[in-house]
């Protein structure tokens, strides 16, 4: 049966191909950027190897027998063997022995992962929404959507729960994903330890668009990062100050709907001008490089395709179409380009 | 009409035609039915997932949209679980257990039809839903709060529950029925340890099924009244809490798993011996340990809930308890290599069927054991690595194990064996396709590619491995072309199989195939494990009755309430409450005049 050594030959080259170069995988739970995905690593790859130690045994085992005892002509009936003891009892025991080696470090890495954050850790609260993620820095006061920034080398604490139904946060080369549940804080806890963009989505399956709940992890140097919030702190620019344009897209942005839930204002907050908390915070919506739970690019094209029907980009989403002119989208590109 | 009496010819009845089969309690007949209407459903579940995997050949596919997508996954798996492998397992129930235990029928013969009814109902009454455009769109695990009116307004969820509801009805009456029949309905002789290894994994599964069905029904009413009368068990706003779901549909959901897989095992051990004609290394440490994982499956629930953030002792605790389930498994694998160690192992397809199911299921149980680890579940749970997981589980382990028992129980079936050269094709073609489409699931998920997605972004770099595996999964529909067609020639013009074409050891192979209508002239006398292998040899079996023997003649009162039953379910769906009250005075009125039906013609 020489397919199964070229199956086994197969697998292991593809593993070593995937586990060897850090390659194009941004969303890699085998390249850790921070001590919780290498604390998964680390445990995985003793699993890997004992796992397949395991299965070249019985599957060398069955390919042996298979062989070995394969009827031939003219053979005496075989010896009607109905068990034996010994064997029994040794199968039974190797596996102990081999969940044990597994089950010590497992234990170890469990309670060293969830234990209570110690002082100093950065948190930030996480909300859920169908489909966007909002982010809250309670240190600060920032509050921003879909993008969380982060500054390398300092623990971090997500205690996050969910607006409306489960979702789970997972940015897989930081670290393993955690449920967000209405009704619940559950935290997640890691250092990141290198500078990069870390992509990461929705993993508990949250309705239509749960395919359409991107994130984006941005672990930057502690001074961009002092520098990012500092960003975020700041008021909008006043509206006397902004283009004509752009003063066309806040009136646009203003304006009373009709049916009322139409209107921009009552879902959206931006500081200074509206208090809406359905949907995403824009008031720093230009330092963000992507829209709509990280879908589309946050260019004037990206937006203008946004605002002309959300729900053909995210299905389902939750932004309706509300029927903007093209004039009037042109201008609220203009005016959201100014947020930053 | 009603139950007449009447004395059998030899073979065939006579009894013919389609009212024949609608009012059928012979339970070789109703094996059939399930057979072929479940195959019928595992076609379906297959087409729906060509769909998905037609979706995912290509990131940012446009074929079906996300809602359409979501229908597909949730339909395929609530299809597969409880409309495929179930229901295959159940058409093997029927048929051979009586068989191996040396009975005539069931211990209730028209409560099984009912059974089977009820199960067809209930598929069809779910699959109907895709004719209103309202398919099941949240999971086949259904997690609240999603599933509440509240997110999912429509009737996709109000079909699910129902229709679950009403599966739950078949399989426990169905559960209860072959508990009893297989502790009282035994030959003299067939003592509980001289049972065959598939009959003991039927029965370990029908007490799963009988003690599981009821947690998943409690979690289902309360969705259900949630749903149509807003109480407020799943509510959040009234306290509720969004757990209380999951951990019934888990505690549910993991003894599932074994309902899915111990069939198989069962079927498994019987072809192992047969083919290597040598009796089953262990056989009370395989059956042991059947029972023991049938046991521990109650104590593992949570780690379907690694995720949710459940503490770290609970995590360790369900990690534990998981891991050990490990244990009894590998003992069985080993027992079944010890089985083939010595013997003369003959290459049929249902052999290597057998075998490719010890040789695919270590490759999902052994993923399994990497996701018992809660950490590194951390990172696996709801990625493609849980779907090549499970898929190795269910496919190559169930699946295969449900076409080894085809092979290997056809020619008692129809009286013909299927073609052993197309039969090789298939389990090849199979082999090919299962891991095409399976193996590169397991780096797709580890590169981060999540389940249950309808569309995934190019910059993943998981393209490639996606396409493999759409390729794969229609490499397996060719596999299923080769076997339906094998089935339709071999039915017709297969070779003649005889009592015993495979020189069995159990007591099937000692009568006609397929099988008279009351199965067995006498009722054989049992005195050893394997009857027709062992040195005593058991007293042989007339060919012609010696005495006339009564078989009853059917009854149209369980289809009657079974109509009842799915006729409550739609007029639930359609909110009618007259229908709802209609058919529920049917179901009364029927199983009234069926409690009365006389039994003696």
């Amino acid at each position: 049966m020489p397919h199964r050594y070229f199956l086994v030959a197969l697998g292991v080259g593809a593993l070593l191909a995937t586990t060897a170069c850090s390659g194009p995988f941004p969303q890699s739970t085998l390249h850790p950027a921070g001590d919780l995905g290498f604390e998964i690593d680390r445990l995985f790859r003793l699993l890997l190897w004992l796992a397949a130690g395991v299965f070249v045994i019985v599957e060398s085992l069955l390919i042996y027998v298979a062989i070995r005892y394969r009827a031939r002509p003219g053979q005496p009936p075989p010896p009607r063997v109905h068990g034996h003891t010994l064997l029994e009892i040794s199968w039974t025991l190797a596996p102990v022995v081999i969940l044990i080696v597994v089950a010590v470090p497992t234990v170890q890495t469990i309670l060293r992962t969830q234990r209570p954050p110690g002082a100093g850790a950065l948190e930030v609260s996480v909300i859920g929404h169908q489909w966007w993620w909002e982010y809250r820095y309670p240190e600060s006061g920032v509050v921003t959507a879909n993008e969380l920034h982060l500054p390398v080398s300092r623990p971090v604490v997500l205690s996050m729960t969910s607006a409306d139904v489960i979702h789970s946060f997972w940015a897989p080369r930081l670290g393993g994903k955690r449920d967000v549940i209405g009704g619940r804080t559950n935290r997640i806890q890691f250092t990141p330890d290198s500078i990069g963009v870390f992509l990461g989505q929705c993993a508990e399956f949250c309705g239509e668009s749960h395919a359409n709940m991107g994130l984006r992890v941005v672990v930057q140097d502690s001074a961009t990062f002092a520098a990012w919030i500092a960003d975020q702190q700041r008021a909008p620019a006043p509206p006397d100050s902004l283009g004509a344009a752009a003063r066309e897209g806040l009136e646009a942005y203003r304006r009373i709907r009709d049916p009322a839930s139409n209107t921009c204002i009552i879902c959206h907050a931006i500081q200074g001008v509206s208090g809406g908390l359905m949907g995403p915070n824009l008031t720093h919506l230009g330092s963000r490089s992507r829209i709509a739970g990280d879908m589309i690019p946050n260019t004037a094209e990206g937006l203008a395709r946004w605002l002309r029907d959300p729900v053909a980009v995210k299905p389902g989403s939750k932004m309706p179409n509300i029927g903007l002119t093209e004039p009037e989208i042109a201008a609220l590109v203009a005016y959201l380009q100014s947020l930053r | 009409m009603a139950t007449a009496t009447q004395l059998s010819a030899p073979h065939d009845s006579g009894r013919s035609g389609l009212w024949s089969w609608i009012t059928t309690t012979d339970h070789k007949r109703i094996g059939i039915l399930y057979g072929v209407s479940a195959f019928v459903f595992f076609l379906i579940g297959g087409l729906e997932a060509l769909f998905i995997r037609l979706q995912l050949a290509r990131p940012d596919n446009t074929l079906v949209s996300a809602e359409t997508f979501n229908q597909l996954f949730t339909m395929h798996g609530t299809t597969m679980v409880f409309l495929a492998i179930m229901p295959l397992s159940a058409a093997f129930f029927n048929y051979i257990v009586p068989l191996q235990i040396g009975a005539r029928d069931v211990a209730f013969p028209r409560l099984n039809a009912f059974s089977y009814w009820v199960f067809l109902l209930g598929g069809l009454f779910l699959n109907a839903s895709f004719l209103v455009g309202a398919a099941p769109n949240g999971g086949w695990f259904g997690y609240v709060n999603l599933t509440s009116r509240q997110y999912s307004p429509g009737l996709n969820i109000d079909f699910w529950v129902l229709g679950l509801l009403v599966l739950g009805i078949a399989s426990l009456a169905a559960g209860f029925n072959f508990i009893v029949t297989i502790i009282n309905l035994r030959a003299p002789g067939m003592r509980m340890m001289r049972l065959p290894v598939f009959t003991w994994m039927t029965l370990i599964t029908q007490i799963i099924v009988v003690t599981a069905f009821p947690v998943i029904t409690v979690g289902l009413v309360f969705l259900m009244f949630d749903r149509f009368f807003g109480t407020t068990f799943y509510s959040l706003a009234a306290g509720g809490d969004l757990l209380l779901w999951q951990h019934l549909f888990w505690l549910f959901g993991h003894p599932e798993v074994y309902i899915l897989i111990l069939p198989a095992m069962g079927i498994v051990s019987e072809v192992l011996p047969t083919f290597s004609r040598k009796p089953l290394f262990g056989y009370a440490v395989v059956v042991y340990s059947g029972a023991l994982i049938g046991f521990m499956g109650w104590g593992v629930w949570a780690h379907h809930m690694f995720a949710v953030g459940l503490g770290p002792i609970a995590d360790s605790v369900f990690g534990a308890t998981t891991m050990l389930i490990a244990i009894p498994t590998g003992v069985k694998i080993f027992n079944w290599l010890a089985t083939m160690w010595g013997g003369q192992v003959r290459f049929t397809t249902a052999m290597l069927f057998a075998m490719g199911f010890i040789a695919m299921f270590v490759i999902g149980g052994l993923s399994g054991v990497m996701h018992s680890n809660p950490p590194a579940d951390l990172q696996q749970t709801d990625t493609y690595f849980v779907v090549a997981h499970l898929h190795y589980v269910l496919f190559g382990g169930a699946i295969q194990g449900l076409f080894a028992g085809i092979y290997y129980w056809f020619p008692k079936m129809t009286g013909r064996l299927l073609n052993e050269k197309l039969g090789k094709v298939h389990f090849w073609v199979t082999f090919l396709g299962m891991n095409l489409a399976f193996f590169p699931m397991h780096f797709i998920g580890l590169l981060g590619m999540p389940r249950r997605i309808y569309t995934y972004r190019p910059e993943l770099g998981v393209e490639t491995m996606n396409l493999v595996s759409t390729i794969g999964a229609h490499i397996i529909a060719v596999a299923l072309l080769v076997f339906i067609y094998n089935v339709w020639r071999s039915w017709r013009r297969g070779e003649v199989a005889g009592n015993d074409p495979w020189e069995g050891a159990t007591l099937e192979w000692t009568i006609p195939s397929p099988p008279p209508d009351y199965n067995f002239t006498v009722i054989p006398e049992v005195v050893s494990r394997l009857p027709r292998w062992s040195v005593t040899q058991m007293k042989a079996i007339p060919d012609v009755p010696p005495e006339p023997i009564h078989v009853p003649g059917g009854s149209y009162w369980p289809v009657v309430a079974a109509l009842g039953i799915i006729g409550m379910a739609t007029g639930a769906v359609a909110h009618a409450l007259w229908i709802v009250l209609l058919s529920g005075a049917v179901l009364i009125f029927s199983i009234y005049r069926w409690a009365f039906e006389p039994f003696e013609g």
